[in-house]
């Protein structure tokens, strides 16, 4: 692909289009005992991993829908016996394949035309691209290998490194029991990544997936797990769209990181969803002493979002930083946010959400930093700033503070602006029209984020929300 | 050269039942000239600069504001008509205001947070060079021009911060070297470029900015609005050292609003003009401006009264 074709303006043309579904298994709708069982055995999964599996559908049976928050989005659509769980795309190769040129034409295309190959072009040290439920493409560069590095698909991570995947895979971080959708998850998660870093290894490149959903109708479940030893240091980053069809799809995703003593851990997310996706995803960190956890994400598209990452300050000295941004237009509930726990001494956080409505958009910043008693010294610090472009869009702020602790230091600012017409006056004055103007406050306005982000992303995030505003996305 | 005509303009305030604030502004200023606009609060200094620029609270009830240009500097027009050269300006936007050479230099400019001045005022440059051309061109190259522009959107080749490289007329390298030119004749930190634009700066700073961004844009006309206030004497030497520049080496026109004769030991004008209750109540040369400055308003508008 080259880079004219990268540097396509058509966006539009790029996230729009659709394959025709050739898929070698599809699940059948809904979701059973049965169906989880047809997955598991497709995957030829250890027995453990089914049973993880079942308990996590019978506790999903069991949960209420996380309808009854305050001012919660509207998920009466969201009707799991409507979804197709899992399809497997018609590819050989199980669990991916490593040279491009080996998968089949049509998804080659696919992602040709998100830019993937190109961004690993630009050196990054990793990509996995996954298509609908599982990963088709996979590579890590040869000396991040022999440093015991490990990026694989995580059903691939199931089979060749069962003892780690046992031990953190839904019990520690994100257990199925968390919420309703985290226990949906648990019993038909598919593909994702699996992330593993040694001791005092610093990986200097960013480790990058792609998630892409493209048939009606369905699910998409991955997991990522991630878990960087002591000392260690990996910036994990991931994409994700799906085109427009006329059924709702829904995204579940699971994201565990395990940041051990002294390491750190950067999770960067770009997502672009289609505005019939539901996206409603479970992600947690837990941070031991000294460790560093940062969450950078964009949250464009879907018609609802419910996000709120999360990190648990277990060991002394643990910093965790927030930045977030969410976009919301017509018809779309963007309600996001961050959860901190501050549960040992000398603990640090930030979080800095940002968001932005327009057309009659919702966004939501829902927080919740917990300071437990004895998590002396510990500082938080949480800024929201919302930017509105006009009267119809509706942004509200509700961040939850538990502090069990006397001595603590706790800092919150919200502010809320509609874009400022003397601002785009000042710059119209100075030859920019009135769109540019408003595209260059917004540019402004997230630039926070595109800041800590690889540039393709930076640029592709930009991309999307000039075409959010210009409203041409469907 | 260029001339900035303004015939019986009155405006009101854009809302219903809206103040009149602007009552028949009769103002000419041309290319090479320095006029001072002085006049107490309230009498319509600041809304006739922001009516001039074409802001959208201010609604033109009567009268017309012109720009005309003259074809022998600008090659694009070198084969023009007479009447091709002459736009009325309350038909066109800020930006198209802003192409044709008409800078507004803001009391309190806006700060921008997360946008670098090298950033804007690279693309405020190049939007205005854009919307010049076509601006000047007749109706023949129009669909031509459609293809042209989109091509040239294609993509960014370098961050979004620093705006799309391949994209107008003036690129990154050369836009820098312009830049610095400009800061170092207004005696500016070279930091400034890459700082957010007025997000932090002093009174001071954004005074000095606003200088220079008149400066790259290189306009015809520059309305400056009490570009002075708010200034130690160093800087105000600074910001009369650009604006002098604006003039002598570019040739533009100014019309510098001020409440203070101390801008214009430094800035020296041709012609002073005070205005009252939204009118030029009288004009005359530098003198005027000490006149005002010992004896105040209140005799100009005794006269003012008397005429009438």
């Amino acid at each position: 692909m080259s880079s004219e074709d990268l540097q396509d303006t058509n966006t539009e043309k790029r996230f729009e289009f659709k394959k025709e579904e050739k898929s070698a298994f599809e699940a059948e709708k809904g979701l059973t005992e049965e169906t989880i069982r047809v997955i598991s055995e497709d995957k030829d999964e250890p027995e453990w991993m089914l049973e993880r599996r079942l308990r996590a559908l019978e506790q999903f049976k069991e949960m209420p829908m996380p309808d009854d928050w305050p001012a919660a989005p509207d998920l009466s659509e969201v009707d799991v016996d409507q979804i197709v769980p899992y399809i497997r795309p018609d590819i050989e190769t199980r669990g991916g394949v490593d040279d491009w040129n080996d998968l089949p034409e049509e998804i080659q295309d696919t992602f040709d035309k998100l830019g993937i190959p190109e961004a690993e072009k630009n050196a990054l040290s990793g990509v996995g691209a996954q298509y609908e439920s599982e990963i088709v493409y996979q590579n890590m560069q040869e000396r991040w290998e022999e440093k015991g590095v490990i990026f694989c698909d995580m059903d691939k991570a199931v089979q060749e490194h069962p003892e780690i995947v046992r031990e953190y895979f839904m019990t520690k971080a994100v257990p199925p029991s968390d919420n309703k959708f985290a226990a949906l998850h648990g019993a038909i998660w598919s593909g994702g990544s699996f992330v593993y870093v040694p001791e005092d290894t610093t990986v200097d490149m960013p480790v990058q997936a792609y998630f892409r959903m493209n048939s009606d109708g369905m699910g998409q479940f991955e997991h990522t797990l991630i878990v960087a030893e002591e000392g260690s240091e990996v910036h994990y980053i991931e994409g994700c769209s799906a085109p427009k069809y006329s059924e709702f799809n829904l995204h579940s995703g699971g994201v565990e990181v395990f940041v051990k003593e002294g390491a750190h851990v950067q999770y960067s997310t770009v997502q672009n969803w289609s505005k019939n996706t539901y996206n409603l995803n479970t992600k947690r960190a837990i941070a031991e002493a000294d460790a560093t956890m940062e969450w950078v994400s964009g949250s464009m598209g879907s018609k609802a979002t419910m996000l709120y990452p999360s990190t648990v300050l277990k060991g002394p000295g643990a910093t965790d930083n927030h930045i977030t941004i969410a976009f919301a237009g017509e018809g779309q509930d963007i309600d996001t946010g961050a959860k901190v726990y501050h549960n040992a001494p000398d603990t640090k956080s930030t979080i800095e959400s940002k968001s932005i409505s327009k057309d009659g958009g919702r966004t939501n910043y829902r927080g919740l930093v917990h300071m437990a008693d004895g998590a002396t010294d510990s500082s938080t610090s949480v800024e929201c700033d919302a930017l509105m472009f006009d009267n119809d869009s509706t942004s509200d702020t509700m961040p939850y503070m538990e502090i069990q602790e006397q001595n603590v230091d706790v800092a919150h600012e919200a502010t809320v602006g509609k874009i400022g017409d003397e601002d785009v006056f000042y710059l119209q004055s100075r030859g920019l029209d009135d769109d540019d103007a408003k595209q260059m406050i917004v540019a402004g306005f997230i630039e926070p984020i595109t800041e800590e982000l690889p540039i393709e992303y930076a640029v592709e995030l930009n991309r999307l929300i000039e075409l959010e505003m210009e409203g041409s996305l469907g | 050269m260029a001339t900035l005509e303004i015939d019986n303009l009155h405006a009101e305030v854009a809302e219903e039942g809206g103040e009149t604030i602007l009552r028949g502004v009769e103002l000419e200023v041309g290319s090479n000239e320095i006029h001072a606009l002085m006049g107490p609060n309230g009498s319509g200094k600041s809304t006739l600069a922001k009516v001039i620029a074409g802001h959208p609270a201010y609604e033109v009830t009567e009268g017309a504001v012109r720009l005309h240009l003259d074809g022998d500097e600008f090659e694009e027009l070198a084969e023009a008509d007479e009447d091709e050269l002459s736009w009325n300006l309350l038909d066109l936007e800020p930006n198209e205001r802003a192409a044709l050479g008409i800078f507004l230099g803001f009391q309190y400019p806006a700060e921008i947070e997360g946008v670098t001045m090298v950033n804007f005022l690279r693309t405020a440059l190049n939007a205005k060079l854009e919307e010049r051309e076509e601006l000047f061109e007749d109706e023949e190259d129009e669909e031509e021009e459609t293809d042209a522009t989109n091509e040239d959107a294609a993509g960014y080749d370098t961050s979004p911060m620093e705006g799309p490289a391949d994209e107008g007329d003036v690129g990154v390298a050369e836009f820098q070297q312009i830049l610095q030119e400009k800061m170092e004749q207004l005696d500016m930190d070279e930091s400034f470029a890459s700082r957010y634009l007025n997000a932090g700066f002093s009174g001071g700073e954004k005074k000095q900015n606003e200088v220079l961004q008149a400066a790259v844009l290189e306009p015809e006309i520059a309305v400056l609005d009490e570009i002075d206030s708010g200034l130690d004497i160093d800087r105000l030497q600074d910001v009369s050292n650009g604006i002098n520049a604006l003039r002598d080496e570019q040739g533009a026109g100014i019309l510098q609003i001020t409440h203070y004769q101390r801008i214009l030991d430094y800035v020296e004008p041709d012609h002073v003009h005070v205005m009252l209750d939204g009118q030029v109540a009288t004009s005359g040369g530098p003198e005027l401006a000490e006149k005002l400055e010992d004896e105040g308003y209140d005799w100009v508008r005794e006269e003012a009264v008397e005429a009438a």
